[in-house]
C-alpha cells in the first residue's frame, strides 16, 4: 500500500540536488507521498526505486478490462472485504456458457437470450456481460468456425475455453481483436498459453488446482511479463469455492498476498446441473468477491435476479439509491385517479409504488427530488418541504393529467399541510397514512368517497 | 511461492439459544458465517417455514399453487412443513389479529398458536400482525396457551417490547426483538428487554429484512456488521442469533411475482419468484442469519442444499 514520506526518501538518490525544483529530496519525498509531485520530476531517480515505488502505488486487486465496444467491462480493483466500510467498486461481470457442440438452433436461442439479458432498473443499466465459448469438440477448425459465429450474434465479451494452446490460436484468428478473456492456463500449458496472451495483448485466467499451485502459477505469469490475469481457484463445489474466494481475497487486501492481486473467476456453470443451486450459488459468490460468474443458462428468470443482487450489493453505502423525479403511474391511472406524493429514496418509492400497487387502485405516484432521503429524514434536511413539493407539482404537467385537484402526501409530514395549501392554492391537501402498509386501506376508503 | 490460508480466531462466541424443549439450540458460533476453517459452527442456520393463520388469498400463483391444499389450515400446515419441506421451525404468524383485517381476539389466535405448536414436534415461533397495540394483547394470550412449550413470541419492539417481554419472562418463553435496520437501535432494544429482567440468552434480534432489490443491502450489512461486532470486539449486546424474515419480503416484490405475460423482459414468473426467494435467503445467510424465515418449498429445498453444503 501507499509509501510514507520517509520510506520513499529511502530510496531516492539523497543528492539534494534541487534539480526536481525542491530544496532537498527529504522535500520531495513529502510531496511524493502526498500525491503532490511526480517521480518523473526527479531526473536521477534508479529504475529500482521506480519499480518499488511503482508496486506500492499499485492497487492490491488489479483492475482488467475484458471484451470492447458496448459490454466491455472492467472488474477486479476491490479495497475491502465488507461492503458497509466502502463501496465494491466494480460491479460482477455475469457470463453465459455456450459450447461448440451445440445445434445452431440451441446456440442461437441461447445468444439472443443473453443478448435480451438487459435491464433498466432504478435509473442504472444491468446486463449480462460475457459469452464463455466452450470448446468440447477438441478439433480447432469446429471451434474457430463456432467462435466466429458466436462473435457475429453478440457484442458480449467472450471467453473462449480450451486448454489447448493451439486450439486457442485457431480461435484468436477470428476474436483476436476483440479483447477475449482467455481460458486457461494451466501449470501445464503455462508456458505457450501465457506466451500467446503476452503477444496478442490479452486478458489470461489462470485455473489452479489448489491455492498453492495458483500462487505458483500466478508468479509464474507474472515473471513472464503478463500483468491482465484472472484467477479460477479450480475449486467445482459450493464449500470449497466459497473457502477459495474469501482466502484470494483476504490474502491480496490483508496480507498484500501480491500473487493473488487479481480479479477472481468463479464457474457454478461447471459446480452443478440443479439450476436453482447454481443460482443460488452465484448470488453467493457474487456477495463473496467473485468479479466474473459463468452460469449455465440465460434466462431472464435467473439472470434477472442475480442483476438485481449485484446492484445491491455494490451500492456505496453512504450514498443511497435514487430513483428519477416524476409522476409514475401506478397501473393505469386517468383523470379520476387519486395523486400522491413522497420522496426519491429508492426503498420509499418501492415500498410506497408496492402497496399503491397491490390495493389495485391505479394512482399517480409523485416522486419529489430529496436527494435520496427517506420522508422524514428528507423533510428534516429541508427537501421535501413546501415549496419544493409545490415546485415539482406546478412543473409534472399533473394538472393536465388529472380533472381533480387533491394531492395526497405522507401522514409524517401532516405538519406542513398548512404551509403546502398556501403554495398550491389551487390544491387540496390530503394526509395520507403515516406508514405505506396503510396506503392500501387509506386509497380504498379514498375511491368510496 | 507456497500460500497459506490466512486465518483470524476470537475468542467470542455467538450465544446458544434454546428452541422449544427439545435439543433444538441456534447460534454458538465463534466464526463469520461457514468461516470453518477457522472456527466452528455447532449448530447449523434453521429454516423456518412461515404460516399464516388467516388463509391469505392474495399471494402469486406461483407460492399459493404449491401451497393450496393447506393455506387455510395451520394445524396441516405446519404437519406439511415438518413432514415434507424439512421445516427446522415454524413461524406462525397471527395475521388474523390485525386490527386492520379480520381484528380477531387474541385469545381466539392464541388457540390456533397452541394447536401448532401441539401438532407438530419442532419448536415454533409465533409472530402477531405487528400492530404494535393489538400484539400486546395476542402474544401475551399466546405466552399463557403456549405455556410450557418455550416458544420465541415477537416481534417484540421499542413500543411494546415492556408487555411482550413481560408476557415471555412470565411464562418462560422466548423473545424475538425488532428494531428497524438499525445496529444500534437493535442493541437497545437488547438492553431494555434485559433491563426488564429477560435473559439474554432468550432473545433473538430481527434486525428488519428488506428483500432482493428492496433493501436486501441495509440487511446484509446489518447482519455482517452485528456479527463482526459480536465476535471481533466482543460486544455483549450483539451476541444473540439473528433472524431474517425472508418469505413474506421476498413475495411482497413485484418483480418476484409479476405475470411474465404482463412483465415478458422478466421471465418466468413461477421459477422467478423462487430465485428471489433464495437469493434473499442466500444472502443472509452468509451475512449472518441463523434463522430464516421461509416461504416456498422448491426455495427451501434449494436453501437446505446450500446450507448442507456450507456446513460440510
Amino acid at each position: 500500500m501507499a509509501l510514507s514520506g520517509l520510506d520513499i526518501f529511502k530510496l531516492l538518490p539523497k543528492t539534494n540536488c534541487g534539480d526536481c525544483k525542491l530544496p532537498t529530496c527529504l522535500a520531495f519525498a513529502m510531496k511524493l507521498a502526498g500525491g503532490q509531485a511526480k517521480l518523473e520530476d526527479c531526473p536521477h531517480v534508479s529504475e529500482e526505486a521506480k519499480e518499488a515505488l511503482a508496486d506500492a502505488a499499485a492497487p492490491p486487486v488489479r483492475g482488467v478490462v475484458i471484451g470492447q465496444g458496448a459490454k466491455e467491462f472492467k472488474t477486479g480493483e476491490e479495497l475491502v472485504l465488507f461492503r458497509h466500510e466502502k463501496r465494491f467498486v466494480n460491479p460482477t461481470g455475469m457470463g453465459v456458457l455456450v459450447s461448440d457442440s451445440m445445434s445452431d438452433d440451441d446456440l442461437k436461442a441461447k445468444v439472443d437470450q443473453v443478448n435480451a439479458d438487459s435491464w433498466d432498473r432504478v435509473g442504472q443499466h444491468i446486463e449480462v456481460k460475457l459469452v464463455a465459448l466452450k470448446c468440447e469438440s477438441g478439433d480447432a477448425g469446429k471451434f474457430k468456425d463456432f467462435v466466429g459465429k458466436v462473435s457475429g450474434m453478440t457484442d458480449c465479451a467472450l471467453m473462449p475455453m480450451t486448454e489447448d494452446v493451439e486450439v486457442m490460436k485457431a480461435a484468436l484468428e477470428v476474436i483476436g481483436d476483440k479483447n477475449p478473456l482467455l481460458y486457461c492456463a494451466t501449470a501445464a500449458n503455462i508456458e505457450a498459453m501465457g506466451e500467446l496472451a503476452k503477444e496478442k495483448g490479452l486478458p489470461l485466467v489462470l485455473k489452479g488446482d489448489s491455492l498453492d499451485s495458483l500462487a505458483e502459477l500466478s508468479d509464474k505469469a507474472t515473471g513472464m511479463g503478463l500483468k491482465d490475469l484472472i484467477l479460477d481457484p479450480g475449486t467445482r463445489a459450493l464449500k470449497d469455492t466459497f473457502e477459495a474466494l474469501i482466502a484470494i481475497r483476504r490474502a491480496a487486501l490483508n496480507a498484500k498476498f501480491k500473487a493473488f492481486g487479481f480479479p477472481i473467476i468463479a464457474l457454478p456453470c461447471e459446480e452443478t446441473d440443479d439450476i436453482y443451486l447454481q443460482g443460488a450459488s452465484a448470488g453467493i459468490y457474487i456477495a463473496k468477491y467473485a468479479d466474473i460468474v459463468v452460469l449455465s443458462e440465460a434466462d431472464a428468470w435467473l439472470q434477472y435476479p442475480l442483476q438485481v443482487e449485484i446492484q445491491n450489493i455494490y451500492t456505496d453505502p453512504q450514498k443511497p439509491m435514487a430513483v428519477d423525479s416524476k409522476f409514475y403511474e401506478i397501473g393505469s391511472p386517468g383523470p379520476d385517479s387519486p395523486v400522491l406524493v413522497t420522496t426519491n429514496f429508492s426503498l420509499t418509492y418501492f415500498i410506497v409504488s408496492g402497496e399503491v400497487e397491490s390495493s389495485k387502485i391505479d394512482a399517480w405516484l409523485g416522486i419529489v427530488d430529496s436527494e435520496g432521503q427517506s420522508v422524514l429524514t428528507a423533510w428534516a434536511a429541508g427537501k421535501f418541504v413546501p415549496d419544493a413539493i409545490a415546485k415539482f407539482i406546478n412543473t409534472s404537467g399533473i394538472a393536465e393529467k388529472v380533472n381533480h385537484r387533491k394531492v395526497i402526501i405522507p401522514g409524517y409530514v401532516a405538519q406542513i399541510s398548512g404551509e403546502l395549501d398556501e403554495e398550491l392554492p389551487d390544491w387540496e391537501i390530503l394526509i395520507g397514512p403515516r406508514e405505506a402498509a396503510d396506503i392500501s386501506a387509506y386509497l380504498r376508503n379514498y375511491v368510496n368517497q | 511461492m507456497a500460500f497459506e490460508v490466512p486465518k483470524e480466531t476470537t475468542d467470542s462466541r455467538i450465544r446458544e439459544v434454546v428452541l422449544g424443549t427439545g435439543d433444538v439450540k441456534v447460534g454458538g458460533e465463534n466464526v463469520l458465517p461457514f468461516y470453518l476453517w477457522e472456527g466452528e459452527m455447532p449448530k447449523r442456520p434453521l429454516i423456518a417455514v412461515e404460516i399464516y393463520d388467516d388463509s391469505p388469498s392474495d399471494w402469486a400463483e406461483a407460492v399459493a399453487g404449491p401451497l393450496s391444499e393447506v393455506l387455510s389450515d395451520p394445524v396441516a400446515w405446519a404437519k406439511k412443513a415438518q413432514a415434507e419441506w424439512g421445516a427446522d421451525l415454524i413461524l406462525l404468524r397471527l395475521k388474523s389479529t390485525d386490527p386492520k383485517g379480520d381484528d380477531k381476539p387474541g385469545v381466539e389466535a392464541a388457540k390456533t398458536a397452541a394447536a401448532v405448536a401441539e401438532a407438530v414436534t419442532i419448536p415454533v415461533i409465533v409472530y402477531g400482525s405487528e400492530d404494535v397495540e393489538k400484539d400486546g394483547e395476542v402474544l401475551k394470550a399466546v405466552a399463557t396457551a403456549c405455556e410450557g412449550k418455550n416458544v420465541v413470541m415477537g416481534p417484540a419492539k421499542e413500543d411494546n417490547y415492556k408487555t411482550i417481554g413481560a408476557a415471555a419472562l412470565g411464562y418462560n418463553q422466548t423473545v424475538a426483538a425488532k428494531s428497524p435496520i438499525d445496529v444500534n437501535l437493535a442493541k437497545q432494544l437488547n438492553i431494555l428487554l434485559s433491563n426488564l429482567g429477560v435473559d439474554v440468552g432468550k432473545i433473538i434480534v430481527d434486525p428488519t429484512t428488506g428483500a432482493l432489490g428492496y433493501g436486501l443491502e441495509y440487511t446484509y450489512s446489518i447482519m455482517e456488521r452485528f456479527k463482526i461486532a459480536a465476535l471481533r470486539q466482543d460486544d455483549s449486546m450483539t451476541q444473540m442469533p439473528l433472524l431474517a424474515d425472508v418469505g413474506t419480503e421476498a413475495w411482497k416484490a413485484k418483480e418476484a411475482k409479476a405475470p411474465a405475460a404482463d412483465e415478458p423482459q422478466w421471465g418466468d414468473e413461477m421459477k422467478r419468484g423462487v430465485l428471489w426467494e433464495i437469493l434473499t435467503a442466500t444472502s443472509l445467510l452468509i451475512a449472518g442469519a441463523d434463522v430464516i424465515i421461509m416461504r416456498h418449498p422448491e426455495a427451501i429445498k434449494t436453501v437446505r442444499k446450500v446450507i448442507d453444503s456450507l456446513k460440510g
